[in-house]
């Protein structure tokens, strides 16, 4: 019985982290249109494009081969499972073991690793451009996610993110230099990873700028609507994280119940809520840099996260 | 009943038998060289069961064999014990594989009378120097190894490059071998006794342990391409033909770092402190230089070679993090850093194999090894092409594949350091996880890269337009190698347990029983600090993948049109319009080549209303190659010019000289303390 319902409270995480994707994508964007004084699509004006991309026809490159048909699938599958083992609402689910928090850096790894090589599939010069950057963006912003996930690691002993989350919500945590650092670097890493201003923009089209939309470029129908299913749920998912680390408070932890499991719900959407409005600001704020500044503002991160593992080396209670 | 170690030998005798077989039969056509590379697939795979066995039997107690051969009053020891057992499974399992790829593969040999009675010989040899139980032995064994891969190296002499590679392999082989016989010089200490089992037992004083760790890293560390001793490999290894390559990057640096575990870990007792901070400086250097150079080339077995210094640098990196916890009493986290070291040793052997084998078939079926000139083969060789997509996603250290496993194991290992005492480590610990992350996110984009060019976009020149999948044989054993990187990545807990008995007589200890843990995930420690599961892992993903792709299909659309690319609207005539290997790396060169590889960028433009064409010029520096190797060069012409006099003197001018000389040498000895 505890089994099903443990299996029920897992599989509910999953959809949850499905349902939700979209909804904060569409959050961010109407945030950012009333910023600019404009009314903004609807709020659930992505879940309409998702429908809407998966039911017209595919249309695919003459060139285009195997490769390409099954990524979109790969990046959407791996994607969606690292989502799912991030506590949302509740610590401790049933297969939260099943990797831990550098698994989880791996696994977006591998869907990024699918994405580039999609990109490079048909042969045109914007895909190449798009995965050549996107290489190189990663090759600075996964060693500074490994960093943090040391620092957070050495602070909390574990790099199971459970244990993390609870260790950060006890009293025990403190006010640490070295997680102060690792904040600021997972929020650069995490803005980077997203494609978001500064890094790259999400809504940018023929430009000699764009990243993430380059790669994908030949994508159409349905396989368009799993890519940017997996890019709505990658950006919940360091939503997630940063909230489960930085912002533990209403996680329900091992076995609780209906009642904390509720409570922990009703925390997640506000960390959501604010952690949209944040970033809604924050890009509103600044100007999309040059590509070549990227490493620049990604070295810093890398420095950052480097800095508080180093200072966490020098003494465990910095 | 015979030892393990007599029944391996026959194995190499069998071996060197076959070469000599090869040597009469070789002159004939495709019969002989299947019958050769049957052979040694057979007697591998007959040295696989008798390993099996053993690893299930009793991998513990050692099997020695002595044979009065070598020199008189020594003779030749072997010896069969957990450590060689696991190494020895690696060099024959590679053995077997390079054999069935070379079933179909050796058919395309243009010279095999040059390939055949070496491979045998080369296998016998890496067995040999794995089994060797004394210095002799050992050297002569390693010396076999060189030779025999030198010859392969040299098997197509006439081609461009090809006669320098083997010269400088020739040059570094020697020098690491000299260095090796002063190591073991020390270790038999002044009463010279050749045995391991004397040198075991003999304490060293720390100078003479510094000396020793000094002297293998420059010659296990020449051989296994540790930067900056790597120069030979990326030009030795890619000019054999490609089973060679993969044994000579799959095997052969393997068999360099059982050398330097053998005298490091086993023979020189326990370790210095700072023999950490050494070795895992010299790895992290390695490993994010080695992917560098990778990332800089175009020829692709070249770019492996090059990812192959990466891998051994990443295995290096894990071997430090083992010498610095086993000097300072913490076994359980030393035998979680030992484990991680041989975990990837396997697992680099099984994916550079499958690399190499993928690069072949990519040269057989079009001539090319230059990426510029590729592109597209993924429609004309789509089985080479998913073996090989499977070997770049395992070394590109992602889940669920093994090579992951490895690095995530690496990692746990950095994790334990911060209750090392030493500052020194405790600064470098943390310096080194960081450079091991960057070498995998760069391992990640080169591979991207490497199949991106290759397989990936259309094709560049005509040659790719003729390409046609290659032969069952070279299959078999890709997609057996691809297996092998797959359930590796799912059930890692049957490698790990597999090689605590290794842990267990290096640093006494093991990790924790994984195959008891539930659900087959590995937990180093506890599942509360930390856990991974492939197994799992690789079902959700499969799961969710083919649950997503049924929903759309099922109840969305399912509809598709060809057409021509969009491109945003611009027509993209020529496939030369293609992003090429150069240009794919021009954003990481930038990021990081100034300053590794003094790179430089040129742009030329014609002056205004000129009609002429613009020209890009990218200058790269090999510094490792202009600061170390040149200068010796140089050194070496200049004094060989000038005591090239000596050859032009008259006889009473010669006279003097060895009057002289002969004066000096008995001031010596007269006032020699």
């Amino acid at each position: 019985m505890a089994l099903i319902l443990e299996l029920a409270v897992q599989g509910a995480q999953m959809m949850l982290v499905l349902l939700l994707a979209p909804l904060l994508t569409g959050f961010v964007r109407k945030v950012k249109a009333r910023l600019l004084r404009r009314q903004g699509p609807s709020l659930i004006q992505p879940y309409r494009d998702l429908l809407r991309l998966m039911r017209k026809e595919v249309v695919l490159a003459d060139n285009a081969s195997w490769l390409f048909r099954v990524t979109p699938y790969l990046i959407f599958a791996a994607t969606w499972v690292a989502a799912a083992l991030i506590p949302t609402f509740a610590t401790g689910l049933t297969f939260s073991w099943t990797a831990d928090l550098i698994a989880i850096v791996a696994l977006l790894g591998s869907a990024r690793f699918c994405l580039a090589l999609a990109g490079m599939d048909v042969g045109t010069s914007f895909g190449g451009i798009g995965s050549s950057r996107e290489v190189m963006i990663a090759s600075l912003a996964e060693p500074a996610m490994l960093l943090i996930v040391f620092s957070l690691a050495l602070v909390a002993g574990a790099t199971q993110l459970s244990t993390v989350a609870a260790f950060m919500g006890s009293p025990q945590v403190g006010l640490r230099v070295s997680l102060g650092m690792s904040l600021i670097a997972l929020v650069m890493v995490a803005v980077a990873e997203n494609a978001r201003i500064p890094v790259d923009n999400p809504s940018t089209h023929l430009e000699l700028t764009m990243v993430h939309e380059a790669m994908v470029l030949e994508y159409s129908g349905r396989h368009l609507a799993m890519i940017e299913f997996a890019a709505f749920l990658k950006l919940l998912l360091y939503v997630s994280l940063i909230s489960c680390v930085f912002l533990p408070w209403g996680l329900a932890g091992v076995g609780a119940g209906p009642k904390s499991l509720a409570l922990g719900a009703v925390a997640y959407l506000g960390k959501l809520a604010l952690c949209g409005i944040l970033l809604a600001l924050f890009e509103t704020a600044i100007a999309k840099m040059r590509v070549f500044r990227v490493p620049d503002f990604l070295g810093a991160a890398l420095m950052l996260a480097l800095l508080g593992t180093l200072l966490l080396f020098v003494s465990r209670s910095l | 009943m015979i030892s393990g170690a007599a029944v391996l030998l026959w194995g190499v005798a069998a071996l060197l038998g076959t070469a000599v077989l090869a040597i009469a039969s070789s002159h004939g056509s495709g019969s002989g060289t299947r019958l050769i590379y049957s052979l040694t697939l057979g007697i591998s795979a007959a040295v696989l069961l008798v390993l099996a066995s053993r690893i299930a039997d009793d991998p513990v107690t050692p099997s020695t064999v002595a044979l009065p051969l070598g020199l008189p009053w020594i003779g030749a020891h072997f010896r069969l014990d957990a450590l060689s057992t696991f190494f020895l499974v690696v060099v024959d399992f590679g053995g077997a594989m390079a054999s069935l790829y070379g079933l179909g593969y050796g058919r395309h040999e243009s010279a095999p009378h040059r390939v055949l009675p070496f491979f045998p010989t080369f296998l016998a040899g890496m067995n040999l120097v794995v089994l060797a139980d004394d210095a002799f032995t050992f050297l002569l064994s390693w010396e076999f190894m060189s030779l025999a891969s030198w010859a392969l190296v040299m098997a197509h002499h006439r081609e461009q490059d090809n006669a320098r590679a083997g010269y400088i392999y020739l040059v570094m082989a020697s020098f690491g071998t000299l260095a090796l016989l002063l190591a073991f010089g020390l270790l038999a200490g002044p009463s010279g006794n050749y045995t391991f089992e004397a040198m075991r037992a003999a304490a060293s004083t720390p100078l003479v342990a510094a000396f020793v760790l000094a002297l293998m890293l420059l010659g296990a560390g020449s051989k296994a391409g540790l930067i900056p001793l790597h120069i030979w490999l990326p030009l030795a290894h890619p000019a054999a033909p490609s089973h060679v390559s993969a044994l000579m990057s799959g095997v052969m640096t393997k068999v360099a770092i059982y050398g330097f575990i053998r005298v490091i870990f086993d023979l020189l007792g326990e370790p210095a402190w700072w023999s950490g901070v050494v070795v895992l400086f010299l790895g992290g250097l390695t490993a994010v230089l080695g992917i560098l150079y990778a990332l800089m080339e175009k020829d692709l077995k070249r770019l492996l070679a090059y990812s192959t210094i990466e891998n051994v640098g990443v295995i290096f990196v894990s071997l430090g993090l083992a010498l610095a916890f086993k000097a300072n009493a913490m076994p359980s986290a030393a035998a979680l850093a030992l484990t991680a070291a041989l975990f990837h040793v396997l697992n680099h052997s099984f994916f550079k194999s499958l690399l190499f084998f993928g690069a072949g078939a990519v040269l057989t079926a079009t001539g090319e090894r230059d990426m510029e000139k590729l592109g597209g083969l993924i429609h004309r060789m789509p089985l080479t092409s998913f073996a090989f997509l499977v070997g770049c996603v395992a070394i590109s250290a992602l889940p669920p594949f093994n090579g992951f496993v490895s690095e995530w194991l690496a990692f746990q290992a950095v994790l334990q350091s911060p209750d090392l005492p030493q500052w020194g480590l405790k600064v470098m610990v943390p310096a080194v996880g960081g450079l091991l992350a960057l070498s995998a996110a760069l391992a990640a984009a080169c591979f991207v890269k490497a199949f991106g060019i290759t397989f990936l976009g259309r094709p560049r020149t005509s040659a790719v337009e003729r390409a046609h999948e290659v032969d069952r044989y070279s299959l078999a054993a890709m997609f057996t190698l691809a297996g092998f990187c797959l359930l590796a990545g799912i059930l890692p807990g049957l490698v790990i347990d597999g090689l605590s008995p290794v842990t267990l007589s290096l640093v006494g200890s093991r990790m924790p029983v994984q195959m008891a843990q539930p659900w087959l995930s590995i937990v180093p420690i506890a599942e509360s600090r930390s856990s991974y599961n492939g197994l799992l892992v690789f079902l959700f993903i499969a799961v969710s993948a083919s649950f997503a792709a049924f929903v759309i299909h099922r109840f969305a659309s399912h509809a598709l049109r060809r057409g021509p690319a969009w491109g945003c609207g611009f027509p993209d005539v020529t496939p030369a319009a293609q992003y090429t290997s150069v240009s794919f790396a021009q954003p990481i060169r930038r990021v990081f080549g100034t300053f590794a590889f003094r790179a430089r960028e040129k742009v030329e433009l014609p002056a205004p209303g000129e009609t002429g064409p613009a020209r890009l010029t990218v200058e790269i520096h090999d510094v490792i190659w202009e600061t170390f190797y040149l200068p010796i060069g140089r050194a070496i012409d200049f004094a060989t010019d000038h005591l090239n006099h000596l050859q032009f003197l008259t006889i009473r001018r010669y006279l003097t000289l060895v009057f002289l000389f002969l004066i000096v040498l008995l001031l010596v000895l007269a006032l020699w303390p």
